[in-house]
């Protein structure tokens, strides 16, 4: 998909020089060793996972059940031991910014102020100035934190940085979005708020996303497919498509009898897992 | 960051301690001159001292000697910086280097760099190049060591997040890299900086060259306790200024810009 480069259908953070295009993901039998001498971890075995282009897929599992190494695979930050991970049908080498991942923890540059935290990327694409701080105006009020632009990191409560790493993440417009638990340590309100605009931005944009949580009312509110993974080393479990309409809500009645049917196939991995 | 007004009185009596305790060091030190319990050339007065400095300053002796001394400092000093960060990326980056240098480096760490003199004129004859030579010694090691921990420290996700951004090589290192390690490397700058200046002082009164270790073997050899004294208080006073106001500003302004300032604060109780 092509974005005309006339202002009505380009959101001023959305720059027309975008290499935004779709991808799919795909991982295919694939295997992650984590071992040092006298200890070995399989941390994925025999792992299979289709997103299509477009799709936003949530992945909630029990803790140290491989989610984190999913999405770094995905993200070309680690190399599978065994199987094949591709994007777009290419084998995926190493990182690239077409493929953001929001981490877990804060990786929000601390001697950076918000602002530059957020421009961090587009001024390694050598996007002009005046552009750039557009871009980063209009990401910085998408999440509220316009008036920290000028803060440094330190200065911001953790769902406060979550939200700069969003912007950072949004900035790169990448065509895919990996998310790791992002929103685990906000309040009820932000955490809502920031539900709906991505799926704001997911609705007009066409990302390809997965997101990872352990809030299961959470992945059925953003996905379209929640997928449920076994304990360590995890396999995709069940899958389950969610066809309620857009923007949801986390009280949405439709929300709760489906998650409480995903919850039932949690419980028993997290509980064996404890 | 209001602070409370026990802290500040807290600070007051701290301070009040401060003068009172110098005030009656002062005071007994020119108590005991004045006594005359021993010769002068033995226990000088304060306000002999007072007169040395104004006239090390006034003749024209400590001016030329504080340059010359500062003149060399700077140069081994640069030589050790430049020398020292390269080394610590190198110790970082490449494991078998850290491995084999990594460990001569440690092992000569624990060598004063004095120990280096009598080699440095071996090498370099009785020139300034030995005695910079000193200097770069005591600066080096302690500069590489802690560039390497910092660039090896650099937490994992920075470097993931900005390669995922698109930043490799050169850009990876001078953009992610070296900002992460700085407060490390500026900790080690400040260190490096006090070895340098004590082995300076150390070469200098080894080894005749205009500066302030060789007025101080200028007034041992005149019997002039009082010119003793005197350059001591000057070479405390250039230490003071340097290590505990320049180097301690510098680190504690990128400590608090990399937000890391309350554990500097924490440690420093
Ligand atoms: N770098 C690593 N070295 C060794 N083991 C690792 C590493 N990363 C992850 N693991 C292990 O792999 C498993 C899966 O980890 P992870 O993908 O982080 O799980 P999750 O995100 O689902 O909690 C865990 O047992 C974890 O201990
Ligand atoms: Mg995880």
């Amino acid at each position: 998909m092509t974005y005309p480069s006339s202002n009505r259908f380009c959101p001023a953070w959305r720059s027309p020089l975008s290499r935004s295009r779709e991808l799919d993901l795909e991982l295919r039998g694939v295997s992650r060793v984590f071992s040092r001498p006298g200890h070995r971890v399989d941390a994925l075995d025999g792992f299979d996972l289709s997103v299509a282009s477009g799709e936003f897929v949530c992945l909630v599992g029990p803790s140290g059940c491989g989610k984190t190494t999913v999405l770094h695979l995905l993200a070309g930050l680690e190399q599978a031991t065994a199987g094949t991970v591709t994007a777009g049908g290419i084998p995926v080498t190493g990182p690239d910014p077409s493929r953001i991942l929001l981490f877990q923890e804060s990786a929000l540059f601390p001697w950076l102020t918000v602002a530059a935290n957020v421009e961090f990327g587009l001024k390694l694409r050598k996007m002009p100035a005046p552009e750039r701080h557009r871009r980063v105006d209009a990401l910085l009020r998408m999440v509220h934190l316009e008036r920290f632009a000028a803060s440094w990191v330190h200065e911001l409560s953790g769902g406060m940085k979550q939200r700069a790493a969003l912007a950072r993440a949004l900035a790169m417009d990448p065509a895919v979005l990996l998310l790791d638990e992002p929103f685990g340590a906000l309040d009820a309100i932000t955490r809502d708020r920031l539900h709906a605009e991505l799926q704001e931005i997911w609705m007009r944009d066409a990302k390809t996303v997965v997101f990872v949580t352990h809030n299961v009312r959470e992945a059925v509110v953003l996905g379209d497919r929640v997928l449920v993974m076994s304990q360590s080393p995890g396999r995709i479990l069940s899958s389950y498509r969610v066809d309620l309409p857009r923007p949801r809500h986390m009280e949405d009645p439709g929300i709760i009898p489906l998650a409480t049917q995903v919850l039932r196939d949690l419980v028993p991995e997290t509980a064996a897992n404890g | 960051m209001a602070e409370g007004g026990a802290a500040r009185r807290g600070r007051m009596s701290v301070r009040l301690q401060q003068v009172l305790f110098f005030g009656a060091l002062l005071g007994s030190w020119w108590l005991l001159g004045a006594l005359r319990i021993w010769p002068r050339y033995i226990f000088p007065t304060p306000d002999g001292v007072a007169e040395s400095i104004t006239r090390g300053f006034g003749g024209g002796s400590y001016l030329p000697a504080i340059l010359g001394s500062l003149k060399r400092l700077a140069w081994g000093y640069s030589i050790a910086l430049a020398g020292g960060t390269v080394t610590g990326f190198l110790l970082a980056r490449i494991n078998w280097f850290k491995n084999t240098f990594g460990l001569l480096v440690l092992g000569l760490q624990t060598l004063p760099s004095i120990c280096w003199l009598p080699l440095a004129i071996l090498w370099f004859g009785l020139s300034e190049k030995a005695i910079v030579f000193v200097v770069v010694m005591g600066a080096f090691l302690s500069i590489a060591l802690a560039t390497e921990d910092g660039i090896r420290n650099t937490p994992r996700v920075f470097v993931q997040a900005a390669r995922n951004m698109g930043a490799n090589g050169i850009r990876l290192y001078s953009s992610v890299i070296l900002p992460s390690a700085l407060p490390t490397i500026v900790t080690g700058m400040k260190l490096g900086w006090s070895f340098a200046w004590r082995s300076l002082m150390a070469g200098e009164l080894l080894y005749a060259v205009p500066g302030l270790g060789y007025l101080l073997m200028m007034g041992r050899e005149l019997n002039d306790m009082p010119a003793v004294v005197a350059v001591i208080l000057v070479i405390v006073l250039i230490g003071l200024l340097t290590d505990k106001v320049i180097f301690a500003v510098a680190e504690r302004a990128v400590r608090a810009r990399w937000g890391l300032q309350k554990r500097a604060e924490a440690k420093q109780q």
